[in-house]
């Protein structure tokens, strides 16, 4: 048999928070939905928290900030990229396959890089390799592979290797 | 000139479901499809909030909320039946 | 309703019904699936947040107090349209569908069928 696991109050305190912040939200910060949504975050983490594996938090919000906001801003971007795009002829375009190597392997991290790649001007992710070494990315229009590999990586994946500190 | 914005907003939103409609129609492959459905919700969200504007009514929010939350499961249970030919593994 | 914010909502809705048909039309336009793929994945986020951000201001004012639920929807929707997009592309690889004849690299489509590193044999 397992060891008796040790009674935690809060066992994930950022997910108490935000589900408290959500309640609130939903119920126009009126009191009694306070106390309410109160109890809520602090029972329903006793009962989730064991089904959970453990996950990377992030250790500078500061730096959050700044990828969050630097994330909205791509946005914008891109949609500016593929109204461009839309309005060009079908002929000038040059869809390709690129590979990019990962620094990252766990799997939050993982998934907020892919997230953004997908979110940002021309490419969408398609694919990881098995051994979470290669993430297959498809681009809708080419100009220069190695470039944008850089670009790539210096964007999104070296600000989530320093906010996850992996 | 809000009731005039809103209108616009409609018929631009009318066109562009009117597009989704025309590739789920014609899409060569099921996975065209699929885009063409998932993009069709998001289209309907903004729809009835609009509606919403429209009637200045605040209510509206819940089915936009329910809308895409029922989109995503949908979409990804299509992309789950292509990936493996079955949904609950 | 003060004129002011009464133009900047009018504004919001209107950018962002044109950036839904941008991408409806590159749904409808583009010559590939991939291709098909970029154009809904990148305008749902930013289309659909002008207008909920423009219906948050609208209530705000309407209704005498902060209202956040719509914010709700575009933070799900920031969450989920690239999840979904990586799914369809996923099951678009599986299907193998065809590609633009003049797309680059397609032996990487192969590889990341397989789900191999690219130097594999």
């Amino acid at each position: 048999m397992d060891k008796v696991r040790k009674f935690i109050w809060f066992p994930t305190p950022y997910h108490s928070i935000l589900l408290w912040l959500v309640w609130q939200i939903l119920h126009d910060f009126s009191r009694g939905h306070m106390v309410l949504g109160a109890v809520f975050a602090i029972v329903i983490p006793w009962i989730v928290a064991p089904l959970s594996e453990k996950e990377p938090v992030a250790k500078n919000p500061l730096t959050v900030l700044r990828y969050t906001f630097r994330l909205l801003f791509d946005i914008v971007l891109s949609n500016y990229d593929v109204a461009k795009r839309v309005l060009q002829s079908n002929r000038s375009l040059r869809p390709a396959f690129i590979a990019v190597p990962l620094a990252i392997n766990e799997p939050l991290p993982l998934t907020i890089f892919t997230s953004s790649v997908s979110l940002t001007p021309g490419t969408v992710s398609v694919e990881l390799s098995d051994d979470r070494q290669w993430l297959y990315v498809h681009v809708l229009h080419l100009e220069d592979e190695q470039q944008l590999i850089n670009l790539i990586k210096r964007r999104y994946e070296a600000p989530l290797k320093e906010i996850f500190g992996c | 000139m809000l009731s005039y914005a809103i209108l616009t907003a409609c018929g631009f939103i009318c066109c562009a479901l009117a597009l989704n409609a025309w590739r789920l129609i014609i899409g060569p492959t099921t996975p065209d499809r699929i885009i063409a459905v998932d993009t069709m919700y998001i289209n309907s969200i903004a729809l009835i909030i609009l509606l919403g504007l429209y009637q200045g009514s605040a209510s509206y929010y819940e089915g936009a909320l329910l809308i895409a939350l029922l989109g995503f499961v949908s979409t990804s249970a299509f992309c789950k039946y292509l990936l493996r030919g079955d949904i609950i593994e | 309703m003060t004129v002011f914010l009464e133009a900047v909502v009018s504004v919001l809705l209107v950018l962002g019904s044109i950036v839904m048909l941008v991408g409806s039309i590159g749904l409808a336009k583009f010559p590939d699936y991939f291709t098909r793929l970029h154009a809904p994945a990148k305008s749902s986020t930013l289309g659909v947040g002008c207008i909920l951000i423009a219906s948050m201001i609208f209530f705000s004012v309407q209704l005498g107090h902060v209202n956040f639920k719509e914010a709700l929807i575009s933070m799900f929707l920031l969450i989920t349209a690239p999840v979904a997009a990586h799914m369809l592309a996923k099951a678009g690889l599986h299907y193998k569908v065809n590609m633009k004849d003049n797309t680059q690299n397609q032996q990487l489509a192969k590889k990341a069928y397989l789900h191999q590193s690219p130097d594999e044999k």
